[in-house]
């Protein structure tokens, strides 16, 4: 299960619409370990494509450093799909590669750049397999 | 001749859990083939052979103190004592 505040959610919903119709992408940092998704950094979509997404490599590896520098991990990976449903590609299967992290896939399929609810799912991608889990959202992160 | 090698969490199944080894070559594929000496099978995570040549996997992005090998001559990348390398798996997908 993925359990992430309102805050949190609703920024990664406004990067997609805002984004639309290029894909967006992003993670949300928190101490390693932990399971808190705390930290959001967008990220560009270097590929700035409605069908594709990618970091930049040395924005990537910014962003890494960053991490290790805070003892931190990405908990959510999260990117949008601006035609189809937010459910992951054999791509985005085949590119997984943070087995820890929660996947967050959010569709504007069907409002766009415009006001209007979005599906906001979350899935396990390890080697391959797909799982998805309930997302809880909180006003919150319950303390530490 | 030592090289710090940061391994990604994906990768740390080859090299026991460890986040960081190290390593020998005077190139990045030098270096790579030492490191499956020691970790059988990270090899082929990194790289794949096409049309005949082995170069580096497209998702996969290696930076030799901090600069994508990308931009030093990819696996022909140059190696000396103390450089620091990092391989992170590209963060991408799409629909």
């Amino acid at each position: 299960m993925l359990t992430i505040d309102r805050a949190t959610r609703d920024a990664i919903v406004a990067h997609a619409k805002r984004d639309h119709p290029d894909e967006c992408c992003g993670i949300v940092a928190g101490p390693e370990g932990s399971d808190r998704p705390e930290r959001l950094v967008e990220m560009v979509n270097a590929a700035g494509s409605p069908t594709f997404y990618e970091f930049d490599s040395t924005e990537l590896l910014d962003l890494y450093k960053q991490m290790w520098a805070n003892d931190e991990e990405p908990v959510v990976v999260y990117h949008s799909h601006t035609a189809t449903e937010a459910y992951p590609s054999r791509t985005d299967i085949g590119l997984a590669s943070e087995p820890n992290a929660h996947y967050v896939l959010v569709s504007t399929r069907e409002h766009g750049n415009n006001e209007g609810p979005v599906d906001f799912r979350s899935y396990r991608i390890v080697d391959g397999v797909v799982t998805e889990e309930e997302v809880t959202v909180v006003e919150s992160l319950p303390s530490a | 001749m030592a090289i710090e090698v940061r391994i990604p969490t994906i990768l740390r199944t080859y090299t026991g859990g460890e986040k960081a080894v190290t390593g020998e070559g005077a190139s990045l594929s030098a270096l790579i083939d030492d490191l499956e000496a020691s970790y059988a099978g990270i090899k082929d995570r990194l790289v794949e052979e096409k049309n005949g040549e082995i170069v580096l996997r497209r998702f996969v992005n290696v930076y030799v103190n901090d600069e994508d090998v990308r931009f030093l001559g990819s696996l022909e990348a140059p190696l000396a004592d103390g450089d620091q390398v990092v391989v992170l798996p590209a963060v991408a997908g799409g629909c």
